[in-house]
């Protein structure tokens, strides 16, 4: 037992030396064939690169969409709207909302904000080109119903007045929000007196004001959109929405703020992994071609290496798994490289764009995230093993005496 | 005695090689009468390759002047040159140099796709030549599909088939065992007598040169003559 | 063209190598061919006649309403030849999920200025005569499988009714179809005086209004003279050409041109590195070929040209293909999605010109190294060498 299980392991052990020769001499060896090399190099790092960029932008999307959402707080809207925008809910309505149990107090008051939102005009820094900019009208206790959000300078807008607080990132993404400033909006001029941080949630892409103001300056009467509860916690959700439920004079579907932003996000980010992934799989198709070029070449400038190697007493297998790795290896390299490029080039950089959920402007930055590195390099490994099959297989066939006779 | 068909007059070949300056033919004197048939002898090294080179156009002089016929060539510029050879001389090498992507035939007809001949004008003179080297019936192989002695007889067919005057012929047997070697010798030899080309034939080979009608020797770029028995 | 022959053979001189390098070129130009037939319909919804029409809206803010009592003052303007409104009903069809677009209109006048729309006449006089009746388009109609004489409840999220419900019923008298390659039939049309009889509330407000301008008249002063008109009134208007509209919004989408530029810029790149190492390594290994075709009395320029035929061949080939995929592709797309998004996928003749010339400039730049060192041999060190 003893015996047969040592000449196993020892055989092992000789295949690994024959592979671990043959692969050395076959790296040692590439420094030839740098072209035919770097041209698979460079076909595996587009890949990776185009796969990082593009993926990126969905993640980046979606981590800005759910950073808002908070399982915390529920949005109350009428019943089949899937969007604010597509919401209604009366000054009355609001109140039994508001009255309901289940919810945060503060004081003898629940914690809650009736909103409403326009869509406004203003141009982007980027291109100049006009952009929705959501108008956000909130009620006192907005901060407190959200989790995630303080005023980084200047001071919160008081009620009654032409007033607003921009979000920071609709600052650095749209003209003329500087604190102090003042922006005109149809024929009303609002004040710019305060900069407010959500922890890069789409909230900062927005700018607020009284939600009273709002109504006022765009003729919208005493109706809402929306409105904002804080949880008492978060068993009490079952609670809230039932009691609304039983309530004749609601018509209102309730959501947390996670589920809301999810769906929100869903189609924007839905439609770039759409692009993304199969843009990837044909750019990776074409660098599967791009390898086995290189591989073939490869395998062919090294015929008499192989026929010597192999008269020598090297086995075909060595020779097959050699070509394998030196594939692998050099697809790995494409890979890194690409995931690097694209994390110092894309990391961070910020656009914004239309959701198209909400028909409003998201600003969000491209989130090169670990995950999706792993994903790239995972991609040219595969693209690597592919690419190196085929030619390994012939390296391993190739009839030495006829490789000989080319010496 | 004939015509002199070529003409070297005090031809020299220096290469500088960096530093080094190297002096493959000195100050060489030739003439060769149409319808000649001579073998050129000599060591390795010795500028034989470089003058059968200067004589086919392929290469300048340094000094000298080179006239084949009514072509001075050492004041011919590239393209004049280019020009000149497809029409009146012929190359045979030692490793035939058949382009392997194309038949036989296709390769015969290599030099007319210079010409205004027709598709068909070229097949036919292709056949002519491959008619004459006897090969007629390998056409449409292609050159791996050829031994080697076949091979060169193709590439000879390509270098008479737009009829020129001048055949040069660098080692044409050096890869060839003694049968084939024999069989391209004849066939050079009936080129030479019925066909009235002139052939300057590269040998290392003295049963080669015993084909000929003359031989010359040559050794560190100078000529010492020796007429064949 | 008597040189077709020897380049053709040169191409496949090493058939895996010349295959899958043509292979590359086709996924290369696929890629293009798919973005920018998919970029199309992006930035691009904007039916073709649609500069001769102008869409006002609320100044301030596009989701405010306009009094419909502009309809007439707007048609007194010179240069407008017809007006329509029409407004973002907003609902939905059984499921939330299933929103379309759903417009209460001014109908006779909508057919008038979108002249692509087609109805027979019969069904268009029974809508005209119902006033719950609805007309919705080919791909909507397809989606849900409607038929003409069906009953369908729309649930409205914004528009209450008087009655406090929230189902709105239309009857189904017509299906319309566009005569239009780019415009969409996954909408529907109702009359806008019973959703103005019926809504809760918003009465004699409209979303927005679409004139068709005047032959001879010039869109832009005619924009200029609807916005004067209403100017320092309590609801401003802001009026663009239909094209301006919907590039707007095309432009909110960002730089998605940008984006796709980048990506086939990174591909073509690569394309470039694998054709011209393909084209490197094929004159390397023919080196003694070269020399004989040059020894044949083959003028330098005839042999850089050869090989640049070459290169260029490969890319032609390759890119042929990929285009014709792409083009195939995109067709099926166009049809699969059309009532999501109505048409716009498609190969613009633009971009099939711009590709051919990439096709051509990926040649000569693949191939000019490699043509370079052909034409520039020496006979005789090649010679030599061989």
């Amino acid at each position: 037992m003893a015996r047969s299980y040592g000449v196993t392991s020892g055989r092992l052990v000789h295949i690994f030396n024959e592979v671990f020769a043959v692969t050395r001499l076959n790296i040692l060896n590439l420094p030839k064939r740098v072209a035919t090399s770097l041209v698979a190099v460079v076909g595996v790092m587009a890949v990776v690169l185009v796969f990082a960029a593009v993926l990126s932008m969905a993640k980046g999307f979606e981590r800005t969409m759910l950073a808002a959402g908070s399982e915390d707080t529920a949005i109350v809207m009428r019943s089949g709207a899937t969007a604010e925008l597509n919401s209604g809910l009366s000054h009355e309505q609001t109140l039994i909302i508001a009255n309901a149990p289940g919810l945060l107090k503060d004081g003898d008051r629940a914690v809650t904000s009736a909103e409403l939102f326009v869509l406004v005009d203003i141009k982007k820094k980027s291109n100049d080109s006009e952009a929705n900019v959501p108008l956000r009208g909130v009620q006192a206790a907005a901060f407190d119903v959200r989790l995630n959000v303080e005023l980084v300078a200047g001071r919160m807008f008081e009620t009654g007045k032409n007033e607003m607080i921009v979000g920071q990132a609709a600052q650095r993404e749209f003209k003329g929000l500087d604190l102090g400033a003042t922006v005109q909006l149809g024929r009303v001029d609002w004040t710019v007196v305060g900069v407010f941080a959500a922890s890069g949630s789409v909230s900062e892409s927005e700018i607020w004001t009284d939600v009273r103001v709002l109504q006022g300056a765009y003729r919208r009467g005493t109706s809402y959109q929306s409105v904002r509860v804080r949880l008492e916690d978060t068993d009490s959700l079952a609670v809230f929405e039932k009691a609304l439920a039983d309530d004749p004079r609601l018509e209102i579907d309730v959501y947390t703020e996670k589920e809301y932003y999810s769906s929100q996000a869903e189609p924007m980010s839905n439609f770039i992994r759409l692009l993304g992934y199969p843009i990837t799989f044909l750019m990776g198709i074409g660098a599967v071609f791009g390898a086995l070029n290189s591989m073939y070449s490869s395998v062919s400038a090294r015929g008499t290496e192989i026929a010597t190697l192999r008269a020598l007493g090297f086995g075909p297998f060595a020779v097959l798994i050699s070509t394998i790795i030196e594939s692998t290896l050099l697809a790995l390299i494409g890979g890194l490289l690409g995931g690097a490029v694209a994390y110092l080039a894309f990391n961070g950089f910020q656009v914004s764009t239309l959701n198209s959920s909400s028909f409003s402007q998201v600003v969000f930055d491209f989130a090169v995230t670990g995950d999706l590195l792993v994903q790239g390099i995972v991609v040219a490994l595969i693209i690597g093993l592919i690419g190196g099959f085929l030619p390994a297989v012939r390296a391993a066939r190739l009839p030495v005496a006829q490789a000989l006779r080319e010496l | 005695m004939s015509e002199a068909l070529a003409n070297l007059q005090g031809v020299s070949r220096v290469y500088q090689k960096g530093k080094e300056r190297v002096e493959v033919l000195h100050e060489l004197d030739l003439v060769i009468p149409a319808g000649d048939f001579l073998a050129i002898m000599g060591p390795s090294g010795s500028g034989k390759t470089t003058l059968l080179n200067i004589l086919g156009g392929l290469d300048q002089p340094s000094n000298g002047a080179v006239t084949v016929g009514a072509a001075e060539l050492s004041s011919m510029s590239n393209s004049q040159l280019s020009h000149w050879r497809s029409t009146h001389v012929g190359f045979v090498f030692q490793f035939y140099n058949l382009l392997p992507v194309l038949t036989a035939q296709k390769n015969v007809e290599l030099p007319l796709l210079l010409t205004n001949f027709s598709a068909k004008e070229r097949a036919a003179r292709a056949g002519i030549a491959l008619d004459i080297v006897g090969l007629s019936d390998r056409a449409k192989h292609l050159p791996r599909e050829l031994s080697g002695g076949e091979e060169q007889r193709v590439a000879i067919a390509r270098a008479i088939v737009s009829d020129p005057a001048l055949l040069l012929c660098d080692e044409p047997t050096g890869d060839l065992d003694r049968e084939k070697a024999d069989e391209i010798l004849k066939l050079l030899q009936v080129l030479n007598r019925d066909h009235g080309k002139t052939v300057v034939m590269v040998t290392h080979d003295a049963q080669a040169a015993d084909f000929a009608t003359r031989t010359l020797h040559v050794d560190k770029g100078k000529l010492e003559s020796r007429a064949a028995a | 063209m008597k040189y077709l022959g020897l380049i053709w053979r040169n191409v496949w001189r090493k058939k895996a190598r010349t295959s899958l390098t043509i292979l590359s070129v086709l996924i290369a130009f696929l890629l293009f061919a798919l973005l920018n037939a998919v970029g199309h319909a992006l930035t691009s919804g904007a039916p073709l006649s649609a500069a001769q029409r102008l869409v006002v809206i609320d100044k301030i803010s596009l989701i405010n309403l306009l009094p419909i009592s502009y309809g007439n003052k707007i048609a007194a303007i010179p240069g407008v030849r017809a007006v329509t409104h029409a407004t973002w009903f907003g609902g939905y069809y059984q499921d939330p999920k299933n929103q379309f677009g759903q417009f209460p209109t001014d109908a006779e006048a909508y057919f008038d200025i979108y002249p692509e729309l087609e109805l027979p006449d019969e069904q268009f006089e029974a809508f005209m005569n119902n006033r719950t009746g609805a007309l919705v388009g080919e791909a909507l109609a397809e989606q849900f499988g409607w038929k003409v004489g069906d009953r369908i409840p729309v649930s409205a999220t914004i528009w209450t009714r008087k009655d406090g419900g929230r189902t709105w019923e239309f009857d189904l008298e017509g299906i319309f179809t566009t005569s239009d390659p780019r415009g969409t039939t996954a909408f529907m049309l109702f009359q806008y005086d019973y959703f103005n009889e019926a809504r809760q509330f918003g009465d004699g407000l409209i979303g927005w209004y679409v004139l068709s301008v005047a032959d001879g008249a010039d869109p832009v002063e005619v924009a200029n003279a609807i916005d004067a008109e209403f100017a320092n009134s309590p609801r401003e208007t802001e009026t663009s050409t239909e094209q301006a509209f919907a590039a707007s919004f095309a432009r909110q989408f960002g730089n998605i041109a940008l984006i796709v530029q980048l990506i086939l810029g990174a591909v073509f790149f690569t394309l470039l590195l694998v054709t011209g190492n393909t084209m490197a390594q094929s004159v390397r290994e023919r080196i003694p070929e070269l020399a004989v075709l040059k020894t044949v009395g083959f003028k330098d320029g005839t042999v850089l040209g050869i090989v640049m035929a070459e290169s260029i061949l490969i890319m032609v080939i390759g890119g042929g293909l990929g285009l014709g995929i792409g083009w195939a592709v995109a067709q099926s797309l166009n049809e699969a999605l059309a009532a999501m998004i109505g048409g716009g996928i498609f190969l613009s003749g633009q971009a099939f010109i711009v590709a051919v010339m990439i096709m051509i400039g990926a040649g000569v730049a693949a191939g000019i190294f490699p043509a370079l060192k052909a034409m520039r041999l020496s006979i005789v060190d090649a010679l030599a060498r061989g």
